[in-house]
């Protein structure tokens, strides 16, 4: 089949950033994650937790909460504003200053009209949530000490709010306090210490649970204001809480790591007697866990590790498939790093900064499994600070290495890069075109004649790149003339033929680049594009799907091609459909053109298409039994599916114009030393 | 196996100038393999390509000079080196045409001899016994040259060895350690294996002894002669004829080339080349030079260089990696009279100057040679001797005896000492090819029980022997095979294989988590009743005899090569060979269904073994099998059978790659943060 040399990158420091807060909104099955950047990812629950959206954050900007209102998202931080986001463009809408100091949570009624925010200065602020935006409502009574928490009665006429040392609870109508529950500090020395209560949740039948800072999930009756039940669930604090829809479940988050759940059911079987009861504990954190949702079928939780873990619950889940599989999400589903694929350079994209680095080297040849002396060490060119707070968008560096391009949420920088010998210069490029003004997506064209950029507004804009400067050259849009929004995807054939761009719609549509028109759209799939490429020889678009489908359809044709419909008929393999984590490139190997190259985070997959399909009963990963097999009879053995798991962590895999292959791993290990020291347990015998 | 192949003649040899040294100095490895460089003694070095027969250069000193050593081709700068006049060394190259021409430097000492060994500098040796490497007696040829031997010794072969080693300078004076009253050998051979030096001498008498020299001694400063021990590695048979002159040279670590000896069977006063295996002192191959044997034996990359008469043969030989069983064959012992053997032995003895061990031995031959001595007389005399014999000399003595033993039964119907023969084996001195008719006598005898002995003890037996042991059981009736008295140990592992299976059928099942490989069901025409559904319970009890049996298994553990061993079995009648096939089935199926795991004993024959004989019974008697009716049913069983485990064993092959990789997996790879690295997609 074949070898190949590849540069197994490892000094790519990406740090995901740690999870702040979670909101689910049920009726469009996603999920929103605050991070502790300040950026907001929206996941898509019932297609395999794709990340559909990524709003970048910027610097001091400390969400603290997130709430959705209908199928708006707002959230709230630190630094006092309240911020509506503009899903579709992936960008902040607008900030509104709530003038109550930072504010600490945040959290909408069920009815969609009102936001209620808890500010330092003790007060709880209503906003109504206006058509296109929100307005301040009133003050509830002003309280002595910081407001943690809120939940909303599902009525919406009542809020509870955890502060320190206790719970207010507030007639929305008149703003008063209702009840005042005293939270108990913890015994010993933690007695001077006050008791946080970090998270509450109100239910409709008037029970109100809190987690506290003392460690106690505590459940208390609005009526008479006094103490239910309490849990002892951990040492250190409860630091979130999440409840099911139907009220029968609750997920609590502790600063152990732990997710301990607790179910509303009857103690003696049959009786309609019911009580809450602790059931089961999840440990799939190392680190604090700041928020938890309990979404339809599975509990989520995100913390200071900066994972996203989504544990089934099994009770719920009717089938068990691979799309009801714990899953872990520790990378963004986005390519970090773009390679120039004739020179040899790396751009990594970081936050806040961009970093250039020159591939490495080897001297000789080695077996297949060997390490090859490593001639010259790769070498850090260039580090370019972003200008402003906002952090980087997206980012692109130029096939031929001349050309490097970033954008954030507000403005966008070109720049030309000189390499003679060891030194290296970049200059900037003024006088952009307007329409380069901000951009969701970047690309150069193969020849690195063009950039394109999916704009905010609409379609791509075309800019021509010359030595003297750049020129705006024209705009693509879609047949039909609606708005649709450069998405993810951005892919240019060699011959610049063909442009195809999906959005987040699921629609990709195909240009012409020669006429600039919009040549077809691709049948809209359910599931979202992950990564999709064009061939260059064959000009058919490569499109692979967050359900781990993949199809091709040919652009001259505008139909899917016999192998699409020959693998849509036979089913693709068990194992492939298992993978929990998306392929996020497709390349393709002009050597042998019926080789497609993949990969996702756990592996490097090359599906020859004039080899067989694996069906259910073919051993998927094969590659070590063909290994052990002798020459002759692997072809027997062997099938479409080629999939290399020597590598893992993952964030990008690129075939470059010399064979090679560049692997950019970020070991989990690594990410793991350099996150701060979790709360310290006492483990048996130490 | 060790051949000889057909010789040819390289060079004529110049004309003999005195009666032990011949025209030829030396010969000497050249610029390759194909290319030896001949030194001859009336003043001339010739280079010729082997290959061709032809010389490609020659040179010649002027006249009054001479060359006092052979030439040796210098590897490292490509050069020839001479030493003319004991101590003028001359350098020339391949394109030099005159001799006088060339480089030359006079040295302050007398020069023995120039020694090259590939990829390193050739070293000069001296008279005196110094050693210098060549190009840094160059650089300063009138250095002085110490003077490594004391006044009276010069370097010749007598019973001292100095070693000198460079780097650090070191030299150890060794006294070889043999036999007292032993003249010098006439012959040595040194080779390096391994972290040791082998050096072989050869003596007059027909000995060959070897002695290891590590590289690295631990004593480092000792002054004194240290003593060298050393093994008799070959005793070659002697003529009558007092032997002048003679040479061995080592060609690998089992075979050394001996010329000047007489060939054991051929008359003693014929010169022969011979090739030993010192292993199992057995004559590999042998090859008639015509002419008269010098004492000089050269061996350069497969070709002996032979100078015989008055000419220098060339003789390619190819040594195999012997099996002990392929190591026998070509000596055929002579059938000698009692008289002549005894007096060996006496002439043996004697030389060994042991009398205790002599008179021994005229204990026993006088009644051996008495005819009317009584088989217990003999049987306690040989119990006896077994008894007093020192060690060394009950190896040698041992087959002497057993084949004056054999020799008299086979002419004295009424003599059978089967207990001697039984204590003789017991001595494991014995072996196959020292007494060969021992296992014949056997036979014919119908001592089973000594067969037995004799298969476990000998390790040398040839094929066609086998196979007429294993003809001779086989056509035995089960009945009189019960009587034989056989060695417990094997009876046991037959019982408990039979019994294994009658105590599994009892229990109505297998083993305890046994599960048949799943075979197809196209057997049509068995009833389905219990027992037929698993197909491998089927016919599971024992065709032959426990003695039988276990006579077989003896059969089944011996050595042999599957191409000497398939005529041979082709001699089988089919009966013979489907009732051991038949039990080779009866193996196979127990041993797969894992019995002989639980079954203790010494000697069990191994699953490959089994197999192995299943296919050259087969590979045998093909045809025969195909169209007899008899066998089709047990063909038909061991097809389906080994069917099912070759899909078994390539499910295994499978997963051998991933169990690799989890072994391999240990070693952490842990390359920092960079690497450029080979992977390869199947």
């Amino acid at each position: 089949m074949g070898e190949f040399k590849v540069h197994r990158v490892r000094f790519f420091d990406y740090m995901p950033s740690g999870i702040r807060a979670l909101a689910f909104n049920r009726d469009i099955e996603r999920i929103a994650v605050a991070r502790m950047d300040g950026s907001v990812e929206v996941f898509h629950c019932s297609d395999r937790f794709f990340q559909e959206k990524i709003i970048p954050g910027r610097e001091q900007c400390g969400i603290e909460g997130l709430s959705w209102v209908g199928e708006r998202l707002f959230s709230a931080g630190l630094n006092g504003g309240i911020t509506e986001y503009d899903l579709t463009n992936q960008k902040v809408k607008y900030t509104v200053d709530a003038y109550g100091g930072p504010i600490w949570t945040i959290a909408g009624n069920q009815q969609g009209t009102h936001l209620a925010v808890g500010c330092e200065d003790g007060t709880v602020k209503l906003f109504e949530v206006n058509e296109d935006k929100i307005q301040f409502e009133r003050n509830l009574d002003r309280q002595k000490s910081r407001i943690i928490s809120l939940s909303w009665h599902p009525s919406g006429s009542k809020i509870a709010a955890g502060m320190m040392d206790m719970i207010q609870i507030f007639n929305v109508e008149t703003g008063h306090s209702v009840h005042r529950l005293l939270a108990d500090r913890g015994v010993g020395t933690s007695r001077s210490k006050e008791c946080v209560v970090w998270s509450v949740v109100y239910l409709s039948d008037g029970t109100i649970i809190s987690g506290d800072s003392v460690g106690m999930v505590k459940l208390w009756d609005d009526q008479t204001g006094t103490l239910i039940k309490s849990h002892n669930v951990t040492k250190c604090d409860v630091l979130a809480l999440s409840v099911s829809q139907n009220e029968d479940s609750l997920v609590a988050g502790t600063s152990e790591g732990t997710v301990v759940q607790f179910q509303f059911i009857s103690m003696v079987l049959g009786k309609d007697d019911k009580e809450w009861v602790r059931t089961r504990t999840f440990k799939n954190h190392t680190h604090d866990i700041r928020a938890v949702a309990e979404i339809t079928t599975a509990v989520v939780s995100g913390g200071m590790d900066a994972q996203l873990v989504v544990r089934p619950l099994l009770d719920k889940v009717e089938v068990r498939s691979a799309a009801s599989a714990l899953r872990k999400i520790h990378f963004p589903h986005r390519r970090l790093v773009s390679c120039a694929r004739k020179s040899g350079l790396m751009l990594f994209q970081y936050p806040g900064h961009l970093e250039l680095w020159r591939l490495g080297e080897s001297e000789g040849k080695g077996m297949p499994g060997s390490s090859l002396f490593v001639k010259r060490n790769p070498e850090k060119l260039l580090h370019l600070k972003v200008k402003g707070e906002d952090h980087i968008r997206c980012s692109a560096v130029s096939p031929c290495g001349e050309w490097i391009v970033y954008s954030t949420a507000s403005s966008l920088r070109l720049y030309r890069l000189h390499c003679d010998n060891n030194n290296v210069s970049i200059t900037k490029i003024s006088k952009l075109p307007m329409v380069l003004s901000s951009a969701n997506q970047l690309c150069f064209s193969s020849d690195s004649s063009h950039l394109f950029s999916a704009s905010t507004q609409s379609s791509v804009h075309l800019v021509s790149l010359s030595q003297s400067g750049c020129k705006f050259v024209g705009t693509l849009k879609p047949k039909s003339g609606e708005r649709t929004i450069g998405f993810g995807v951005l892919h240019i054939i060699e011959d610049g033929k063909w442009l195809a761009s999906a959005n987040s719609d699921h629609e990709v549509h195909i240009y012409n680049l020669q006429t600039r028109k919009a040549h077809c759209t691709v049948p809209v799939y359910s599931s979202a594009v992950t990564a999709m490429g064009i061939h260059p020889t064959t000009n058919c678009l490569f499109m692979m799907y967050a359900d781990q489908q993949m199809c091709e359809y040919s652009i001259e044709q505008k139909q899917y091609t016999d192998w699409s419909r020959m693998v849509q008929r036979k089913g693709l393999h068990r194992f492939w459909m298992e993978r929990d984590t998306p392929c996020l490139n497709v390349m393709f190997n002009p050597q042998h053109p019926s080789h497609v190259i993949l990969h996702d985070t756990y592996m490097l997959c090359i599906i020859d298409q004039s080899l067989p399909l694996p069906d259910d009963k073919t051993q998927f990963y094969n590659q070590l039994t063909l290994k052990s097999l002798p020459e002759e009879q692997r072809k027997s053995h062997s099938h479409a599916f080629k999939v290399c798991k020597t590598f893992k962590d993952i964030l990008c895999v690129e075939l470059m114009s010399d064979q090679s292959l560049v692997v950019v791993e970020r070991p989990l290990e690594d990410v793991a030393s350099q996150l701060p020291a979790p709360i310290k347990q006492k483990k048996f015998a130490t | 196996m060790a051949t000889l192949y057909e010789g040819y003649t390289l060079c004529g040899v110049g004309p003999v100038q005195n009666s032990s040294n011949i025209g030829i100095l030396g010969v000497e490895q050249g610029r390759d393999i194909d290319y030896v460089l001949v030194t001859d003694s009336s003043r001339s070095i010739t280079v010729y390509k082997v290959s061709d027969q032809k010389p490609t250069g020659s040179w010649s000193v002027k006249q009054g000079q001479i060359i006092s050593c052979p030439a040796v081709f210098n590897t490292q700068s490509q050069e020839y080196v001479v030493v003319t006049d004991d101590r003028v060394v001359r350098v020339w190259k391949e394109d030099d045409v005159n001799l006088e021409k060339a480089f030359k430097a006079t040295v302050s000492a007398d020069v023995l001899r120039v020694l090259s060994a590939t990829d390193s500098e050739p070293v000069v040796l001296f008279c005196c016994g110094a050693v210098r490497f060549l190009d840094s007696l160059l650089a300063s040829p009138q250095q002085p040259i110490e003077d490594v031997l004391t006044e009276d010794e010069i370097i010749r072969g007598e019973h001292c060895l100095y070693v000198q080693r460079f780097n650090p300078n070191t030299l150890v004076k060794h006294r070889i350690e043999t036999e007292p009253g032993l003249s010098a050998p006439i012959s040595f051979s040194a080779t390096c294996r391994g972290s040791n030096i082998h050096l072989l001498y050869l003596y007059l008498n027909g000995s060959v002894y070897e002695s290891v020299l590590p590289f690295r001694s631990s004593s480092t400063g000792a002054e004194g002669v240290q003593a060298l021990s050393c093994s008799l590695c070959l005793s070659l048979p002697l003529g009558e004829e007092k032997l002048m002159s003679g040479a061995a040279v080592v060609l690998d670590e089992a075979h050394v080339a001996v010329i000047g000896f007489p060939h054991p069977s051929a008359g003693a006063c014929k010169d022969y080349l011979c090739i030993w295996n010192t292993h199992f002192q057995t004559l590999q191959a042998s090859k008639e030079m015509a002419g008269r044997i010098y004492s000089q034996l050269w061996c350069y990359s497969g070709k002996l260089y032979v100078p015989h008469g008055k000419m220098l043969s060339v003789i390619p030989f190819d040594c195999q990696k012997s099996s002990l069983a392929a190591a026998m064959g070509k000596l055929k012992q002579t059938s000698r009279s009692g008289k002549d053997f005894s007096s060996d032995i006496y002439e043996m003895l004697t030389c060994k100057n042991r009398k205790t061990c002599q008179n021994t031995f005229c204990l026993i031959f006088k009644p051996l040679q008495m005819d009317c001595s009584l088989v217990e007389d003999v049987q306690a005399e040989v119990g006896e001797f077994i008894r007093r014999a020192p060690q060394a000399d009950l190896q040698l003595a041992a087959g002497r005896v057993a084949l004056e033993l054999v020799s008299r039964s086979q002419t004295d119907a009424n003599f059978y000492p089967q207990c001697a023969f039984l204590q003789l084996l017991e001595t494991r001195y014995l072996c196959y090819s020292v007494c060969p008719e021992l296992l014949s006598l056997a036979m014919v005898k119908k001592d089973f029980h000594l067969c037995q002995i004799a298969f476990q003890i000998f390790s040398d037996i040839p094929e066609a022997v086998t196979c007429a042991c294993l003809k001779a059981i086989l056509s035995t009736p089960d009945l009189e095979m019960e009587t034989v008295n056989l060695d417990t140990d094997s009876v046991i592992f037959m019982k408990e294989l039979t019994q294994a299976h009658s105590r599994s059928d009892e229990e109505g099942g297998q083993l305890n988590g046994f599960c048949p490989p799943a075979l197809e069901s196209d057997v049509s025409d068995t009833p389905s009743n219990k027992l037929q559904r698993d197909p491998l319970s089927l016919d599971m009890s024992c065709p032959v005899g426990l003695h039988k049996g276990a006579l077989l298994n003896e059969v089944l553990q011996t050595a042999y090569s599957d191409r000497s061993l398939l005529p041979h079995l082709k001699d089988l009648t089919v009966p013979q060979v489907i009732v051991f096939l038949q039990y080779l089935r009866f193996l196979y199926f127990k041993y797969s269904h894992d019995a002989h795991k639980q079954i203790r004993a010494l000697r069990t024959p191994s699953i490959s073994q089994i197999i192995d004989w299943v296919c050259l019974l087969l590979d045998a008697h093909f045809t025969v099998l195909a169209v007899a009716p008899e066998a089709k049913r047990l063909v038909f069983d061991l097809h389906k059978f080994v069917r099912s485990q070759v899909k078994l064993y390539a499910e295994l092959g499978k997963i051998e790659g991933s169990l690799q990789v989890l072994k391999n997996s240990k070693q952490s790879e842990d390359f920092g943060m960079y690497a450029i690295q080979v992977i390869e997609l199947f």
